[in-house]
């Protein structure tokens, strides 16, 4: 049966990749047929784990796993339970019509290939996050999705609205992927598991643990920023910069999900704790009620989507806070549902964008009758939104109420939030789906026209899709709704999903009052949104200018960092860089007993005799003498001609000694390097007008002579308690009795630098060739270059400062 | 003896760090010039200080004891000349420098970056 089950599954999220890379060449040999083409990878996927369903249905999660980073213990391990399965079919499903319609949209565009290479990258690393079992390649597949989500939203990066969201994007959503890499890192470390499955099988170890709080908090920032949850949901709208496709996939049905998926997976892990609930459906609650008002506010149908996109994320993200069986349920319906009819109506405002060039609700009215495809696909979501009877919306929104319509006052709360939160995505819905259909015809900046067939499939198979699940209601609930649910919960749950209409149950009144408020409220929808634009006014703070500030101040910060470190004066560099060197010398030597090694207690009495005069020949203190004051004249010679001779003085100097310590080819070496440094530099010196004295200010002087001598006094300290230990002599041994027997040289030296060190001699004689060329090139340029060419006014003020 | 030449290097270190922090480029290179030489006699005392004894096998021995240390020599050796190279190319350095920036102060030589430094840009 081909090749085995681990390496087909892992395929599945390996195989998008391929197809990316190959995007582009398909594109230029299959051209307007490229969407058709690349089409048949994430069909074959979905396929592929549509065949998977009775086995994961039966309680067999499918396992695979290859090795990774063996010597760590970790394998690059894939688990299809009920939850990944319910998320990856979307994930392959909805994208197999996304990449049709791309094809479609962005028909003739010179990088489409490119696109759907980006794309299809983006549905591998999605693939590869819901299916991953270990949390490393879980968190490599997510950052993975933020990358691809960066490529996308910056598709358009002639823009520059489109690059700012593109970095925001990245900024907020690397953010949670850090701190899921962080809790990841604790999670193992407390429970030895790099696999999920394994960490679930630890039961409380986690929720007992005194890291539970650092561990929730991780995981929640990372959830929370992916899923753009109050108040990490600014990036969202932003994100609507990129093609419409993207926007129905990536910011609609499957990337912004990760967050919801994430929080799923963790359930069993980290949920059912106190603090888990409140925090969810606290911001879960703020962010459906938020994002339901934002969508009132707008008038691009996109932005009206994006907003209820971070409602609807809000919802999924307190039903999981909620935590009971029928929540779950919910959660787990209302994921599909949203799925379907949020990515059809994506696409459907791609078709109006496309056929009508607007997206302007208020721009947009009568389109029935010249497309009218795209009114029966929007409808078709439209009603799904909306959670009318028959479509896969409605028995969400009847397991959500099933699950939350309890007695307690804080469960009334949470009910009558979500009611509202429904009721305000209901009116946006009615709005989206009958608002640029009906009414007088509008005149659009391009005559209206129906979409071609590559464009109004996707979105009307969404909508029948939406229907369709419905209707199958007890496949349905078998073969998704228990599965996933057994998968969050750890415990078997049982679907009661059903269509029948029962007018004596609470539910039936919740639904027919969120219709109700949903029709109030698109009835008064312009007045609603010239109300909020009011108010928005009047605040005049968002968070997406908080970003910019906090971007801004971080980039501010870093130049004045660069600047307070990098500042360009030569001299202070060298004052930080000698301190350090008196620091390095001293303060080792203070503190490892240096100080009783050079002088130890015992031999203090005889301190005078190791210190006599007599140590030194008179000839020998004559010549120490003569670099004493060979330095000394340098140091404050008057004129130029002084100092270069002081220097002379002391190198002389410095070749007598070598010349009295048994060294003679040193000596004559200096000798010659003394003299020619003395003409060349009088040579030179005499052609510069150069200042005679040196004008460093008192205070300058003081402090420089401090580092001078700390740094000379730290050399003689160091240099005299390495003379009191012993020195290994075993090389230079080697090299006196080898010379003459093998070298067949006399003089050791020599022997030494020609023949058993020969290559750093060799060294030694190109870094001088390379001195010399280099030297050869300065003087050569200098007769066709001339001065470089100063802006006037400086180029004065230098002058005025020199002379 | 040692102790007296490591005094010496220490008098040499603080007149070659005192030049090298000085602002003036030419300065700067005697301060070079006076460190280079310390180092060479650190390291040449560093292998112990014989007298008069050079490491040269007589005619007709095999080899010969008491004389000095050769491996500093060699290693000094090589620096000496390869310290000379860059004294030279610092030098010519120095002087085109001056030529083309009429400044021999380092404060004043700010072409590759001007005083404030670059601002990084405030936009996406």
């Amino acid at each position: 049966m081909g090749p085995s089950l681990d390496v087909s599954v892992i395929l599945v999220a390996i195989a998008p990749f391929l197809a990316a890379a190959l995007a582009p060449a398909v594109h230029r040999f299959t051209g307007a047929f490229a969407g058709w083409f690349l089409a048949i990878v994430p069909a074959a996927i979905f396929l592929f784990l549509f065949g998977f369903l009775d086995e994961v249905a039966g309680g067999e999660p499918v396992r695979a796993s290859i090795d990774w980073v063996p010597s760590y213990g970790i394998g690059l391990s894939f688990l299809i339970d009920g939850l990944s399965l319910t998320f990856a079919l979307m994930i392959s499903g909805v994208g197999t019509l996304i990449i049709v319609y791309s094809g479609a949209y962005l028909a003739g565009h010179p990088h489409q290939g490119r696109f759907l290479g980006f794309m299809l990258a983006f549905m591998g690393a999605m693939l590869g996050l819901v299916l991953a079992d270990n949390m490393l390649a879980l968190y490599a597949f997510w950052e993975l999705t933020s990358v691809s989500s960066f490529l996308l939203i910056g598709f358009d990066h002639a823009r520059q609205a489109a690059r700012r969201a593109a970095i925001q994007a990245l900024v907020v959503t690397n953010l949670g992927g850090l701190a899921l890499l962080l809790g990841a890192l604790m999670v193992q470390h407390l429970t030895g598991q790099w696999d999920l499955s394994g960490v679930r099988e630890t039961g409380d170890l986690m929720r007992l643990s005194p890291f539970y709080a650092p561990v929730l908090v991780l995981f929640l920032l990372a959830a929370f920023s992916k899923s753009a949850q109050f108040p990490l949901h600014f990036w969202l709208p932003n994100a609507m910069e990129a093609p419409t496709p993207v926007s129905a996939f990536l910011h609609s049905a499957t990337m912004v999900q990760a967050g919801v998926y994430l929080l799923a997976r963790m359930t069993p892990i980290l949920g059912e704790t106190q603090a888990w609930m409140a925090t969810l459906t606290v911001f879960g609650g703020v962010t459906l009620v938020w994002g339901g008002f934002s969508a009132l506010k707008q008038i691009d149908l996109k932005q009206m989507l994006a907003s209820t996109t971070i409602a609807s994320l809000g919802l999924l993200v307190l039903l999981i806070g909620q935590g009971s069986e029928a929540a779950i349920a919910a959660m787990v319906v209302y994921f599909v549902a949203h799925a379907f009819y949020k990515a059809g109506l994506f696409l459907m405002v791609g078709v109006l964008d496309h056929g009508t060039g607007t997206r302007d609700l208020t721009a947009l009215g009568g389109l029935m009758r010249k497309m009218p495809v795209s009114f029966v696909a929007a409808v078709l979501s439209g009603v799904s939104m909306v959670g009318l009877p028959l479509t896969v919306g409605y028995l969400a929104k009847e397991e959500m109420y099933l699950g939350l319509a309890h007695a307690d006052p804080s469960s009334i709360l949470v009910l009558l939030v979500v009611v509202a939160g429904n009721a305000l995505l209901a009116a946006v819905g009615i709005a989206i789906a009958m608002r640029p259909f009906t009414g007088a015809t509008v005149e659009t900046p391009v005559p209206a026209h129906e979409g071609s067939f590559g464009l109004v499939l996707g979105p009307l198979v969404l909508g029948l899709l939406g229907i369709g699940v419905a209707l199958a209601t007890a496949w349905f609930g078998h073969d998704i709704l228990e599965p996933a649910g057994t998968a969050i919960l750890a415990e078997p749950v049982e679907s009661h999903l059903t269509l029948a209409l029962d007018l004596g149950s609470i539910l039936f009144w919740l639904s027919l009052l969120t219709w109700a408020l949903g029709a109030a409220v698109y009835y008064q929808l312009d007045a609603l949104r010239a109300l909020l634009r009011r108010a928005d006014a009047v605040i005049g703070w968002t968070f997406d200018k908080g970003f910019d500030v906090l971007m801004f101040g971080l980039v501010r910060m870093a130049g004045a960092v660069t600047r307070f470190l990098h500042h360009g004066r030569l001299e202070v560099y060298l004052v930080v860089v000698f301190s350090f060197f008196a620091i390095a010398l001293l303060a080792p030597w203070l503190t490892l007993g240096g100080l009783e090694r050079l002088m130890p207690p015992s031999a203090l009495g005889t301190w005078a005799a190791q210190w006599s005069w007599s140590d030194l020949t008179v000839y020998e203190w004559a010549v120490v003498a003569i670099a004493i004051i060979g330095l000394v004249a340098l140091v404050i010679a008057q004129n130029r001609l002084v100092a270069i001779l002081s220097l002379g003085v002391q190198g002389i100097a410095v070749a007598m000694l070598f010349l009295l310590f048994g060294a003679p080819d040193l000596s004559f070496t200096q000798f010659m390097v003394e003299i020619l440094s003395v003409v060349v530099l009088t040579l030179v010196m005499t052609r510069l007008k150069l200042d005679e004295r040196d004008h460093r200010p008192f205070e300058d002087a003081l402090r420089d002579g401090t580092i001078a001598v700390l740094c000379g006094l730290g050399v003689t300290l160091l240099l005299s308690t390495i003379l009191t230990g012993r020195l290994d002599n075993e090389l230079s041994g080697v090299f006196l009795a080898t010379s003459v027997p093998i070298a067949h040289g006399h003089n050791v030296v020599n022997v030494i630098l020609v023949d058993y060190r020969g290559f750093d001699t060799l060294g030694e004689i190109s870094v001088v060739m390379a001195a010399g060329i280099a030297i050869l090139a300065l003087i050569r340029g200098q007769r066709g270059a001339g001065r470089i060419p100063l802006p006037p006014a400086r180029s004065e003020r230098i002058k005025g400062m020199v002379r | 003896m040692d102790y007296i030449i490591a005094g010496l290097i220490g008098i040499f270190v603080t007149v070659g760090v005192y030049f090298l922090l000085s602002r003036s480029v030419i300065r700067m290179l005697l301060g070079i010039t006076v460190f280079g030489n310390a180092v060479n006699l650190l390291i040449f005392t560093g292998g112990r200080l014989t007298r008069q004894v050079a490491p040269i096998v007589p005619e007709g021995a095999e080899t010969i004891a008491g004389a000095a240390n050769p491996l500093p020599q060699a290693l000094v050796l090589t620096a000496i000349v390869i310290g000379f190279a860059m004294f030279i190319f610092l030098l010519v350095l120095a002087f085109r420098t001056y030529q083309s920036l009429d400044a021999d102060n380092t404060d004043n030589m700010r072409l590759a970056e001007p005083e404030g430094g670059c601002r990084p840009p405030l936009s996406y």
